[in-house]
């Protein structure tokens, strides 16, 4: 059974954000996710400084038989990315939440985090994709 | 069974001098000059010979093994062809060697056109295409321009199945197209409704196997022709399976305007480990002004010379000025067409005709062995074609062991291991397709070893997991190699 | 039957397994409208005695020329090792190495294929292949657009020097990409590109600059202040080289300050034979920083469950079977057999044996401009370094010249007028290691007789 924090806002598309203290959003993709990546190889990150609209292609997760594209759950300015992926892309496999994370926006429109999926909706979602 | 890396044999000042010309100072002004010597191997005629001999050895290939690798029509490569492709003045004949001193090629070339239009029901026929994939490239080039010439410019949609193969998608992306999936049935038929909510004013084209990937003739091919062609769209056959209907029923016919065949599968031409193929690619009549160049054409002569009766020539941008263009610096792989222009002039008319009988026998044959066996078809209630479909997923589920286990097992039983996890929507899937040039004994000894291994798993789970043993590696770490990426050997600089 | 095993019996009981009454109802899932009437059209089969003789009897119509045309494609000896080799049927009849463990020969020779043309190029990473060069440089320039970040212009600037075909090929190949190709002239005097025209870009967005070097007349590029030319302004430099001439050229590697970001190039001059134009292979070398930017297949050295080194088909996920309508190329093969024959034909060569099949060109060239030149109406047209190939020009159209030519059984050159009309009466010739002091007597001979 995958890990879903019950903190945590997400994307059909299994991506997860999280509204900092600061106000910015961090995002990562989910435990699910990674686990049916398996072993990642590469993670392609945005750079900063780069504006994202909600939905846009922003980084790209790979394992030795996928790659896929991580969609930005929000719009915003992408103000960090977590650059020590490029030499230990595996964090994303072994600490999807934390130090796995994948960049940080600084939203444009906050209102866009409600209509992400809350824990309980995402793991229906993941329930009914592993049958 | 171990090879070390060619450059280890190296010592400096050792070669193979009788491969050298003369000896000549070159000329090169000191801005240009190379400073550094390039590092290449420096061995011996024999160590080089020994070497890339034993490395051989270390191949499965269809000449040492059952093949049965699925969508790749791994086929017996008649040796014929091989050695009359490579008749000293076919291999030293330069591409733009002048058309008086080319007739016997353009004979062959123009001939194999000729045949590949009568097996497919295609009006025009170019080989240039170098590969199956840039054959699809060329098609749906093709495709485009047709549009883009009427002004129909609005269409940009190539809808494509979920089962197909992941170079239709990609080839319509590198057309500038955006793609459209439909999806499958259950039954492996193309889903018409869902067909019918996407084809439109903006779908350029469907590109379609049939036979499919799923290992099923595509029964509502007519329906699917008509709705496409309805909307204005036309109709991409992806030839990746025409093994499985040569002589028996053509793509023109089905309705499709535009094909590409793979002369590696079908024509036998050999696959070289991974490629030289070709993608030949047939039209219907409205594709025609488009075909890439060059091809070559027929002139009857007049009675002046009197040995030869035609006269060939090639045919070019100025002949053909809405042509999709060149696609290779000269007229593709040349030597891969002249095989299988051998290939087929030996099977001829009825020749040919028995290769989709044959290839369909071996797959039904194996589908039913395999399923009295107790293994699990994807598909039960249709007739396979060339090729099928069997699902581990029970294995998988029950055992522990899934597809992969089994492939790999298979090696050590002396197989080449089917297809595996292709196409993507079946689970636990081995895609195997046997070809017409396997014997009844070998399909046999292929469902013992199939029978064995499954014993295996339910007995020692873990000695499938472990598989293979017996060949020059055991399983390969492929996410070191993807993480420590070594493309190159550099020499130890201490 | 040729080349199907089954006996009658086989046949009967392997219909009994399935529950067919024939072969023919195997086929009752094909709509009855469809199927095929017989193929009138189709000759009847031939043996193998019969089809050896019609193809001796083509292969002897079109002769054996003396060949004096370059143009892309080179007549070189090929040692007989070499393909003796390739045609052992673990090679030939192989398919992509998809199951590793079943491959290591195949993927091994793909590795030390990757090395050599790494380090023949000067750069540090090589795919296992494309299908030829012309179809290379396509796929390094849409490389070049993906890799650029910054640059959103797609413009690649091309000089007129690269090969006319290989530029077809590339327009051909990124059409429906929306990438912007800038021909730039030649010197009129030199034969290579003038630097001034790369001037009037300076400042603008440009993707990347194509150099070809030696170039299409057979001319030396100023390599380096193109090179230098194109990092100024943020561009990548495509290098489209000749593999041969790099034994004793500069590699792409260290042109310039920063050295060619892709190099591609035509690799048939390795131990492919000319035959009427392929199989050959496209190379492809670039920096590490670009790899996952690359199309076509890499080979990777890991270790196995044991800890054996062994080899694999690494960096899969740009590839079209994974990325489908994302991936890098819808490219799905390399040219395996040809790079087979590549690694060993390098390696019975060696940099000593390369060098010496370089030089040897050059000097048979230059002694074959020089035959050639002493005859009335044939003179130089470029007299810059080269390497083996030289534009000549003759008093009178090259079209007839080389058809008499042809009567004489050579095949004299290319005639330029086609894809230069501003040459006049221009030919390219090409004389290889292969041509001997004789053959470029009997050309010069003949050619005199033609032209006096």
């Amino acid at each position: 059974m995958s890990n879903i924090p019950s903190d945590l806002k997400f994307n059909e598309s299994h991506e997860w954000a999280r509204l900092e203290s600061d106000g910015s959003i961090t995002i990562g993709i989910s435990d699910h996710a990674q686990n049916a990546l398996g072993d990642l190889v590469f993670v392609e990150i945005p750079e900063a400084g780069r504006t994202l609209s909600k939905g846009e292609v922003a980084a790209v997760v790979e394992s030795v038989k996928a790659a896929s594209d991580v969609y930005s759950p929000l719009s915003g300015e992408v103000i960090e990315a977590n650059e020590s992926l490029g030499t230990s892309p595996e964090q994303v496999n072994t600490d999807p939440y934390g130090q796995g994370w994948l960049f940080k926006l600084k939203p444009s429109n906050l209102g866009e985090l409600s209509s992400l999926l809350d824990a309980a909706a995402y793991a229906k979602i993941v329930e009914a994709a592993s049958h | 069974m171990h090879e070390p890396l060619i450059f280890t044999y190296s010592r400096p000042g050792r070669g193979a001098p009788a491969q050298y010309p003369p000896p000549v100072p070159p000329e090169v002004p000191e801005k240009f000059r190379r400073r550094r010597r390039v590092v290449l191997p420096e061995v011996s005629e024999l160590q080089a010979v020994r070497h890339f001999t034993r490395l051989s050895q270390l191949n499965f290939s269809i000449d040492t093994h059952f093949y049965p690798l699925g969508s790749c029509t791994m086929k017996y490569n008649p040796r014929a062809c091989n050695e009359l492709a490579m008749l000293p003045q076919m291999l030293g004949r330069h591409p733009l060697a002048p058309e008086s001193l080319s007739q016997g090629f353009l004979a062959c070339m123009h001939e194999l056109q000729e045949m590949l239009k009568e097996v497919t029901g295609m009006q025009g026929v170019s080989l240039t295409p170098m590969a199956g994939a840039q054959g699809e490239f060329a098609g749906v080039a093709m495709i485009r321009a047709y549009h883009q010439a009427r002004g129909d410019t609005a269409r940009e949609e190539i809808i494509v199945p979920d089962a197909a193969h992941g170079t239709n998608p990609a080839t319509a992306t590198m057309c500038g197209c955006k793609v459209i999936e439909v999806r499958t049935l259950e039954n492996g038929d193309i889903d018409i409704e869902a067909l019918k909510q996407v084809v439109g004013p903006k779908t350029a084209g469907i590109m379609l196997t049939n036979p499919s990937t799923v290992g099923v003739f595509e029964r509502r091919i007519q329906e699917v022709a008509s709705l496409v062609h309805g909307a204005g769209g036309l109709l991409y056959y992806d030839g990746a399976n025409l093994n499985a209907i040569l002589g028996k029923v053509r793509p023109g016919d089905m309705g499709f305007d535009v094909i590409h065949m793979n002369l590696h599968k079908t024509f036998s031409t050999p696959h070289g480990g991974g490629g030289p193929g070709s993608g030949a690619v047939g039209v219907g009549r409205r594709l025609l002004p488009f075909m890439p160049v060059p091809f070559v054409e027929r002139e009857e002569v007049s009675a002046g010379h009197a040995q030869l009766r035609y006269r060939y020539r090639w045919m070019d941008e100025r002949d053909l000025p809405q042509t999709i263009g060149r696609l290779s610096a000269f007229m593709g792989n040349a030597g891969v067409l002249l095989r299988a222009y051998v290939y087929m002039r030996m099977l001829g008319r009825a020749g040919l005709e028995r290769v989709a009988e044959y290839a369909t026998l071996n797959a039904n044959y194996l589908l039913a062995r395999l399923q009295q066996a107790g293994f699990e078809p994807a598909y039960p209630q249709r007739r396979a074609s060339h090729e099928f479909i069997i699902t581990m997923k029970r294995q998988a589920r029950e055992l522990g062991v899934n597809a992969m286990d089994f492939a790999k097992r298979l090696l050590d039983y002396g197989f080449h291991a089917p297809t595996t996890y292709f196409p993507l929507l079946v689970p636990e899937c081995l895609l195997i397709e046997p070809t017409e040039t396997e014997s009844k004994q070998e399909l046999d000894a292929f469902v013992d070893a199939l029978i064995a291994i499954q014993r295996e798993a339910q007995q020692d789970a873990a000695k499938v997991k472990g598989a293979p043993y017996t060949l020059p590696v055991r399983r390969l770490d492929d996410v070191r190699a993807a993480k420590q990426l070594d493309l190159a050997y550099r020499e130890d600089p201490g | 039957m040729p080349f199907i095993p089954h006996t009658p019996s086989d046949v009967s009981e392997m219909l009994a397994a399935i529950g067919a009454p024939d072969i023919d109802a195997l086929f009752d899932e094909i709509p009855a409208a469809l199927r095929t009437p017989p193929p009138e059209n189709l000759p009847q089969g031939l043996t193998e005695m019969q089809i050896t003789r019609l193809m001796h009897a083509r292969a002897q119509l079109d002769g054996q020329p003396l060949n004096f045309l370059g143009a892309g494609a080179y007549e070189h000896h090929i040692p007989a090792a070499v393909w003796a080799i390739v045609s052992r049927g673990e090679f030939y009849s192989a398919y992509t190495p998809y199951q590793a463990e079943a491959s290591q020969g195949t993927l091994q020779v793909l590795y030390e294929f990757q090395t050599m043309m790494a380090n023949l190029t000067g750069m540090q990473v090589s795919n296992a292949s494309l299908y030829d060069g012309a179809s290379a440089l396509a796929e390094a320039c849409l490389m070049a657009v993906r890799a650029h970040r910054q640059s959103r212009s797609a413009r690649i600037l091309v000089p007129a020097t690269v090969h006319p075909d290989y530029r077809h090929v590339a327009r051909a190949i990124t059409t429906g990409q929306s990438l912007k190709f800038d021909v730039l002239p030649y010197g009129e005097e030199a034969g290579t590109l003038d630097l001034s025209s790369l001037e009037r870009y300076s400042g603008q967005d440009i993707t990347a600059v194509v150099v070809q070097h030696p170039n299409f007349f057979g001319l030396l590029e100023d390599v380096d202040a193109i090179t230098d030319w194109a990092h100024a302004q943020g561009a990548m430099l495509i290098a489209v080289v000749n593999p041969v001439s790099l034994a004793i050229f500069k590699p792409p590697g260290e042109w310039g300050e920063k050295g060619a970001d892709i190099v591609v190039g035509e690799g048939q001059p390795l131990g492919a034979p000319l035959a009427s134009g392929g199989p050959y292979f496209g190379f492809m070398t670039t920096r590490m920083e670009y790899v996952r930017q690359m199309p076509g297949r890499l080979i990777g050295r890991t270790l196995d469950l044991d800890g054996k080194p062994g080899f694999s088909l690494t960096l899969q996920a740009r590839e079209q079977h994974i990325r489908r309508s994302k991936a890098t190329s819808n490219i799905c093969t390399n040219q395996g057999l040809l790079v087979t024959a590549a690694a060993i034909h390098l390696s019975l060569l060696g940099a000593t044996g390369l060098e010496s099949v370089a030089a040897a060109c050059q000097a048979n060239t230059s002694a074959l401009v020089e035959a050639l030149t002493g005859i009335d109406g044939v003179r130089l047209r470029f007299a810059g370094p080269r390497f083996h190939e030289a534009v000549l020009q003759l008093d009178r159209q090259v079209d007839g010249v080389l058809q008499e030519l042809a009567r004489r059984n050579i095949a004299g050159g290319l005639d330029l007028s086609r894809h230069f009309p501003g040459l006049g009466n221009a030919l390219l010739v090409c004389a290889t290691e292969t041509r001997t002091p004789e053959d470029i007597r009997t050309y010069a001979h003949v050619l005199a007789e033609i032209l006096t």
